[in-house]
């Protein structure tokens, strides 16, 4: 409701702007509905991605020919549509399936927003997409990685980031050359929450291993936003796995390391999937007692002057926080959005949906490390990859696999503290 | 029986000490004027953000920390008295539901709005530490909160059995107008109640501050226990708080660590409704 004042208010300040100033494109305005999850266990990843999406907007709807050729930078909002600007609608998911669901049939139906983007946990992504399939709306999602997702015969729904399936190559991939330089990485662990994502990643990385000969040798599920992992800990500890894969968000993450730490428990490698490893409140709270875990990303910062550089320093400023892989995909996801609706040149749903299908992005037009972005039937982006990071002074991650991306070679064992 | 079951019920019981020590004020409330504080996880998430800045800020440890935590806390407890619970007490139970839910919500966005909703981490300090003895690793700064529960509990007993104010509490509890006949003032007392059982609250956030992470939505995550502690050791009943508290510890740690974590909550709530099947009342509640 106060958003809904807000937006409106903020839609009568943009249209009296257009009149007085007389410049007639001005009020022209495309609504995109974002439903990130502002409260509730998760909200450090709203409050940042809502930072990223602001920036995103800047670049989008002012000219910022100094980031080359990231498209809808150069020129002042969108070219396709007479140079109309980006509004985003922002919507609280809470962290919760039913609210996420509530909120895409407030924000198509009320809002009359022209494309929906979100919702960060698969789980939420699951159900909000779903209302946007009702609706014919386009639904572009950035960073759930759940492989089912694209598995629904969608027609609405398009993922940027890489998922679980690629990064379960990637974890197979990095772990036999770990072992091919003398790493013990026979008995794996996994331990994952009870979400859609912890669940359907674990199936999928689990899957993976079994295919190479090599099956998971323990499964620790947990139940999300834990008070206490002391159990878990003692259970890995009991059973001492070489490799423990990590699937948790930032709050859980936390407690682990924290209780890792307290009952003096390091396996020889730890490596997690992304989520709350990649929360910068995460490594203030705990990096100094998580020194060496591996990681998966595909952001890297770039040399200074370039343009993911000139992004990661307006980041930021608006938030105060260093950019992540996280609010990197996110953003990657919302121009890939935005390029499409210039592109298709309104904000007709069906002639969005084709400019997406056509979505043809090279390298060099990207601020992520992705191959490029190019969406199959499924609606899943065939392009997009990612590397192995890791934490090694417990302050910043750098890349370290493949080889060919390395800045550093990884250190064995896990330091931890 | 093996060596890491006995960690595991070492960390059960230390788990335990902490829940009846963030209870212990839920059920004080209870006990003295019938109402339910939905806000209680929120104080408590408070408490931490107050050992959080005086580290911070003054780089004074938890031994600054919680004695302003709890004074911060009864202070604001003593606020919350008279400007919402003495109204909404004389109110439907509905609207003490939503009075004092409606103060969970301003004080958690409240904390969002100058905080941020980044997570926190207490730095490493005095009770940082972890010690081991015989082998089994017990973590400084949860054997202080189990120590400081014992404590608490205790004190609060002792108060409220053996000394003049804690008759006079327990007189208004029982009868505010005969208590007011006898010059007992309803509204002193009642508020000095609100002033412990947020104090005491206060003090649980600071200590628990030193292992947990700090965020404002924090006091959902443990607001819960607290309901399941006290329901379970009986509305109202200090000394049934730390019981229940130590109980749900041990079990949620045996089962999490021999039949697996997600089935935890499973077997600590067949077991608390069986319980109050037989004993509705809660271990120690009366009637």
């Amino acid at each position: 409701m106060t958003l809904k004042h807000v937006s409106g208010l903020l839609c009568a300040a943009a249209m009296s702007f257009g009149l007085a100033s007389g410049a007639q494109a001005q009020d022209k305005v495309v609504k995109i509905g974002a439903i990130l999850p502002m409260s509730g266990g998760t909200a450090s990843i709203g409050a940042h991605a809502k930072a990223a999406l602001e920036v995103a907007m800047d670049i989008i709807n002012n000219a910022h020919p100094e980031l080359g050729n990231l498209p809808l930078a150069k020129n002042a909002g969108l070219a396709g549509l007479g140079g109309a600007r980006i509004e985003v609608v922002f919507a609280d998911n809470q962290g919760n399936p039913a609210t996420g669901q509530n909120q895409a049939l407030r924000l198509i139906t009320e809002d009359k927003v022209a494309a929906v983007f979100g919702s960060y946990q698969s789980g939420v992504t699951l159900t909000s997409s779903a209302i946007a399939e009702k609706y014919g709306i386009p639904f572009l999602n950035s960073e759930s990685v759940a492989a089912n997702l694209t598995e629904r015969g969608f027609k609405w729904f398009f993922r940027t980031t890489p998922i679980a399936t690629d990064f379960a190559k990637i974890y197979t991939d990095f772990l036999a050359d770990m072992k091919a330089t003398g790493a013990k990485t026979d008995a794996i662990a996994l331990v994952h929450d009870n979400t859609e994502y912890g669940t359907s990643v674990a199936n999928t990385i689990s899957t993976a291993f079994k295919d190479k000969g090599q099956p998971i040798a323990l499964d620790v599920a947990y139940p999300v936003n834990a008070t206490d992992v002391q159990g878990q800990v003692l259970q890995l500890k009991d059973k001492k796995p070489d490799v423990i894969i990590m699937i948790s968000y930032t709050s859980d993450a936390i407690l682990f390391a924290k209780t890792m730490q307290s009952l003096d428990y390091k396996p020889a490698i730890l490596l997690a999937d992304d989520a709350g490893y990649s929360d910068p409140s995460f490594i203030k709270a705990v990096g100094k007692i998580s020194q060496g875990v591996f990681n998966r990303s595909s952001w890297a910062v770039g040399p200074s002057g370039s343009p993911s550089a000139i992004i990661a320093d307006m980041y930021k400023k608006k938030s105060g926080e260093e950019m992540d892989d996280t609010v990197g995909r996110q953003m990657q996801g919302f121009f890939v959005l935005a390029d499409a609706i210039d592109r298709a040149g309104s904000t007709d749903p069906a002639k969005i949906q084709a400019a997406l299908k056509a979505t043809d992005l090279k390298p060099e037009q990207l601020m992520m490390g992705y191959k490029g972005v190019k969406f199959d039937d499924k609606g899943q982006n065939v392009l997009a990859s990612g590397l192995i990071i890791q934490l090694q002074d417990g302050e910043n991650y750098v890349s370290v696999w493949p080889k060919a991306n390395a800045e550093k070679a990884p250190t064995l064992p896990y330091r931890g503290w | 029986m093996s060596f890491v079951l006995v960690q595991v019920i070492v960390g059960g019981l230390l788990l335990g000490a902490v829940y009846a020590l963030f209870s212990s004020g839920l059920t004080l409330v209870w006990g003295m004027m019938n109402i339910v504080n939905f806000a209680h996880g929120d104080f408590v998430m408070l408490g931490m953000y107050v050992a959080y800045v005086v580290y911070t800020l003054m780089g004074g440890g938890p031994l600054l920390g919680a004695p302003l935590a709890t004074l911060v806390l009864a202070t604001l407890g003593v606020v919350v008295y008279f400007a919402l619970i003495r109204d909404i007490m004389k109110g439907p139970m509905l609207a003490q539901i939503l009075g004092t839910f409606g103060l969970a919500l301003l004080l958690r966005y409240s904390v969002f709005w100058w905080f941020g909703a980044n997570f926190l981490s207490m730095p490493q300090n005095i009770v940082g530490g972890t010690f081991a003895v015989a082998g089994l690793r017990i973590e400084a700064s949860r054997l202080l909160a189990g120590v400081v529960a014992l404590l608490v509990t205790l004190g609060l007993h002792l108060l409220l059995t053996r000394t003049s104010l804690g008759s006079r509490m327990l007189a208004v509890a029982e009868d505010a107008t005969a208590a007011q006949l006898m010059g007992i003032r309803p509204d002193t007392m009642q508020a000095i109640a609100w002033a412990i059982a947020a104090g005491a609250t206060g003090l649980a956030g600071a200590l628990i501050a030193n292992f947990f992470y700090i965020v404002p939505t924090v006091g959902e995550t443990l607001g819960i226990v607290a309901f399941v502690t006290v329901s379970l050791g009986g509305f109202g009943s200090v000394p049934g708080a730390l019981v229940a508290g130590l109980l749900i510890g041990v079990i949620e740690s045996l089962s999490g660590y021999l039949i697996g974590a997600i089935y935890k909550d499973i077997i600590v709530y067949v077991l608390f409704l069986f319980f109050l099947w037989f004993r509705p009342q809660g271990l120690m509640g009366k009637m």
